[in-house]
């Protein structure tokens, strides 16, 4: 049985021959199915990824693989991927099948990565628990009594479970982040702009990114090597050229300075030991010569707020098209237009989604919309100009990924509010737009991983690479 | 007085026009008319998951030109923004238009009415937008049938402020619109198969009034004179019904062109709330000034001005300005015609009468007709100097270089041996031998037969074989007459 390190050390191995990937995809096939009961993939394209080994297998032997060649990847169900069905974990696209590969798997597959399958989420990646899918909860593999974080649930839990070398997820206010940390992964949303949208499911389009969950750094940055860039079917990417992540993480031996949140790590609700698992990186970056200073950010209160309020209006007009008309599920009780509408929505969309739609609608009609909509434009501004400060005198923004560690079944079911507060630490990279990553700070006396949060300025995805490469 | 002269309409018309880009709004898909149903439909078009809008450049032009030719002021930061409403042919869910950043504002269409007098309409805005789909309802009888062929294709929207005040002015302004679009090259202007659209608002209130009245919208009128119908009926029946004391309702009508009347559609009051919000998917678009200087430099002449330079300095009748600029190719080849002769008066008959003439005759497009204006100016220039008469010119010199285009009108004419006798020489010598045919007639015309002249100059021309000038006859004539 083969055991994956990183994906240098797979790529040796390949190269040596003492693996190929027609039987590391086997390998996997068998092991995902032994674990089914953690219910992370939702489909397994078994032949299709077989073939895909066949053909990345004769690369390798002559010389002309690509730079992903042999790496298994998983694909959150929000992202599309040609002639293979995706539902976003919802009813209301079932058996919905792509016309069209989303612009991250052309990219993907042209580096000869092995696509194997689709994980579950949060139903339109809208949740923190992965509660949220039509398709029923994820297990945490560390403990099956926890959640998996979310909404990329099954995508960490993929990477997590051992099956798949990586997975690709999506980050709308740290649906990549939290989950990653609750199941022990690195997980890395790039900058706004960084990564194309084009075939991502949409939930908020001015805040949402695709990004990779891995085992290490390392891997994270050679994926966005891969997947970032400009794409003219993306008019929101940016054109500044893609440096050589994977080159320039090694570590250049630089000081950096760190601002790492007053406001955060005295947050209510914030548990001690995370508290202190932050603390003590602290003062390792400290010992190792880096400069680490407290900075006051009195926002903190305002950043869930405003999230909720911008995402949830994109997200209502976003949902629109899932309307029972021209694809997915439509009302078997439909009689007319307005009834087609009406039925297959309420009975197509899980109760967060319809809460979200309902409050994005709401924050956007006639009469409230200066008053939620526009000033939450306003205060989304100022976060960002008050991010941008802080990331102009420091290199990072250090934070704890979540709160906590990942939370039994059910926990947060009742309240949403509490359910929303998981995302207190991450909201701000997305509201912000800057790239953000999360990588595992111990273990818990629960026994479960911890994560720590570290924040780089636009387009900086190098330094933030090269920087928390060397966390330990 | 009737009771109608106490009352002003007061109207305001929003028209769609859609663009002749090859490409839709916001994805590749081919933007023609008349395909198969639902053939021009990539996965943009059906709004399917995952996909993203992006701007078509072509369509910002289209925009810029008719911002220019309008003398708009042209927005420099473009944002889009989503118009958010359920319908079948509408895949998305909603329609990317713009909100609060049209791309042009304030600027305003001038044109002349039927009795000549200028009428200027301010614009309140013109904006870019996507069109929507079809519903047919009509095809099956039990379903309605969604062509998505149309959606996604760009429309710019024109959006007057209330400057009518009756139909026929918004007759003419529709004309003006549509030759303005045509000579920009942006939409065919065809109201027929629906790529000029307008909807009407609609208001009567007393003259010298200074609040409006309430007003109604009138959609769903296919012609310009289906236009002016709905609204001449709709300005009577307010009318009417504030004189029969009720109070007008604002809603929605539609115009039922068999009866020419209008019927409601929908009250105002179930009226959707479009939650109009910034587009996220899309970056603004930036015009510089030095993009729309290049803009600029590529405009074509424009109609109203072409009109007005027709009369005010060529001194032609508004009929004949009118005539001449009705389509940009007719201008344009006046305009190069006029480059080369200074009988614009007869310049305008030859291209109004035998040109346009011979172009319906055989079926052929302006582009098509085989004289070059600067060849026909030489023509105009023979008929001036007296080398030829108009009426050879007409009848046998234009139909021959249509048939030779490559030869000059002057070697044509000679062979075609139509070259006019001036030579007052030759001519006094076919005088007198006329004259002196009819000894007796001279007395009778010397005793006040003056009706006789016509009878010797009528010899004259026949021993000349026609080719004598009949200017230089007519006075050789009377001058030996009255020796």
């Amino acid at each position: 049985m083969y055991t994956f390190i990183s994906i240098a050390q797979l790529k040796e191995d390949l190269k040596a021959g003492k693996i190929n990937c027609v039987d590391l995809v086997n390998a996997l096939l068998k092991d995902i199915s032994s674990k089914k009961n953690l219910n992370i993939y939702l489909e397994v394209f078994e032949s299709d990824a077989l073939e895909q080994a066949k053909k990345v297998d004769e690369k390798i032997k002559s010389g002309k693989a690509g730079k992903l060649a042999g790496v298994v990847v998983s694909l959150k169900d929000n992202i599309c991927y040609k002639n293979h069905k995706v539902s976003a974990s919802s009813k209301i696209l079932e058996g919905f099948e792509s016309l069209y590969s989303s612009t991250v798997v052309e990219r993907l597959i042209a580096e000869d990565a092995i696509i194997i399958g689709r994980t579950n989420c949060d139903e339109f990646a809208m949740g923190s628990s992965n509660e949220n899918s039509s398709k029923g909860n994820v297990l945490n593999p560390l403990n099956e009594k926890f959640v998996p974080g979310g909404s990329s649930g099954g995508a960490a839990a993929s990477v997590a479970a051992g099956l798949c070398h990586v997975a690709l997820g999506s980050d709308t206010g740290g649906s990549i982040r939290q989950p990653a940390s609750f199941c022990g992964v690195v997980g890395f949303k790039p900058t706004y702009g960084r990564v194309s949208r084009w075939g991502l499911i949409a939930y908020a389009s001015s805040f949402d990114q695709i990004g990779p969950i891995t085992k290490t750094v390392a891997d994270a940055a050679l994926v966005m090597e891969v997947i970032a860039g400009a794409d003219e079917f993306d008019s929101t990417v940016s054109q500044k050229p893609v440096p050589s992540y994977s080159n320039e993480i090694k570590p250049s031996g630089k000081k950096y300075k760190i601002a790492y949140l007053k406001d955060c790590l005295e947050a209510n609700g914030l548990d001690p030991e995370v508290k202190s698992a932050v603390s003590k990186q602290l003062d390792n970056f400290k010992a190792a010569g880096h400069t680490v200073e407290a900075v006051d950010f009195p926002y903190l209160d305002y950043l869930v707020p405003v999230y909720y309020v911008l995402t949830t209006a994109e997200a209502s007009s976003n949902l629109s098209r899932f309307d029972g008309v021209h694809y997915g599920y439509r009302s078997q009780n439909a009689t007319d237009l307005e009834s087609t509408y009406k039925k297959s929505r309420s009975e197509g969309f899980g109760k967060e989604v319809k809460r979200r739609i309902m409050l994005g609608t709401f924050v956007l009609s006639a009469g409230y919309y200066d008053a939620y909509y526009s000033k939450g434009q306003k205060v989304r501004k100022l976060l960002q100009e008050k991010t941008f400060e802080i990331l102009m005198n420091y290199d990072f923004i250090v934070t704890p990924s979540t709160p906590g560690t990942a939370f039994e079944f059910g926990k947060n079911s009742a309240d949403p509010i509490k359910m929303y507060l998981e995302d207190i630490f991450t909201v701000q990279a997305n509201i912000a737009g800057v790239p953000a990553i999360s990588v595992p700070c111990g273990n818990h006396s629960n026994g479960l991983p911890m994560g720590i949060q570290i924040m780089a300025n636009y387009f900086d995805e190098s330094k933030l690479f090269e920087f928390s490469s060397g966390i330990k | 007085m009737s009771v109608y002269d106490k009352y002003e309409a007061v109207i305001g018309l929003e028209c769609h026009v859609q663009l002749l880009t090859k490409t839709k709004m916001y994805s590749n898909d081919a933007a023609e008319y008349g395909a198969l149903p639902n053939t021009n439909v990539s996965v943009v078009t059906l709004g399917h998951p995952g996909t993203l809008p992006r701007v078509n450049k072509r369509a910002i032009e289209f925009a810029v030109k008719l911002g220019i030719a309008t003398k708009s002021t042209i927005t420099t930061e473009n944002q889009f923004a989503r118009k958010n409403y359920f319908y079948a042919d509408l895949p998305k869910g909603y329609q990317i238009t713009q909100d609060k950043t049209p791309i042009c504002t304030g600027g305003y269409i001038g044109f002349k009415l039927k009795d000549g007098q200028e009428k200027k309409i301010n614009l309140i805005r013109i904006h870019m937008e996507e069109d929507a789909g079809k519903s047919m309802h009509d095809i099956d009888p039990f379903e309605t049938l969604i062509d998505l062929n149309r959606a996604g294709t760009p429309l710019l929207e024109i959006v007057t402020q209330p400057d009518f005040r009756s139909g026929e002015e918004a007759y003419a302004y529709l004309n003006e619109v549509r030759k303005l679009v045509r000579y920009l090259d942006i939409c065919d202007g065809n109201m027929e198969e629906g790529s000029l659209r307008c909807d009407a608002n609609i208001s009567v209130r007393l003259k010298g009034a200074k609040e409006y009245g309430r007003r109604t919208e009138v959609k769903n009128m296919n012609s310009f004179r289906n236009v002016q119908r709905a609204i001449d009926f709709e300005i009577k029946r307010q009318i009417d019904l504030i004189e029969a004391g009720e109070t007008i309702s604002v809603e929605t009508r539609s115009f039922d062109a068999v009866n020419g009347t209008t019927f409601t559609l929908r009250s105002k009051e179930s009226a959707n709330d479009y939650r109009y919000f910034p587009e996220p998917d899309l970056q603004p678009v930036f015009v510089t000034a030095d993009y729309i200087e290049g803009v600029k430099k590529n405009l074509p002449p424009l109609p109203n001005d072409l009109h007005n330079k027709y009369v005010n300095e060529l001194k032609l009748s508004e009929y004949d300005a009118s005539v001449l600029t009705e389509s940009k190719e007719i201008a344009l080849y006046f305009n190069e015609l006029i480059s080369s002769t200074k009988n614009y008066k007869s310049a305008a008959n030859w291209v109004m009468v035998n040109v346009k003439s011979f172009l319906n005759e055989n079926a052929l497009h302006i582009n098509d007709f085989p004289i070059q204006p600067k060849v026909l100016s030489q023509i105009i220039a023979l008929i001036d100097e007296g080398k030829i008469s108009h009426a050879a010119a007409s009848q046998k010199l234009f139909p021959a270089l249509v048939a030779n285009p490559a030869k000059s009108p002057e070697s044509l004419a000679t062979e075609l041996d139509i070259i006019q006798n001036s030579n007052s020489g030759e001519i006094q010598a076919l005088v007198e031998q006329a004259v002196n045919k009819f000894p007796e007639k001279i007395t009778e015309y010397k005793n006040g037969k003056v009706g006789l002249l016509g009878l010797f100059v009528g010899e004259v021309m026949k021993l000349s074989k026609g080719k004598a000038d009949p200017k230089v006859v007519n006075q050789l004539v009377k001058e030996q007459l009255e020796k």
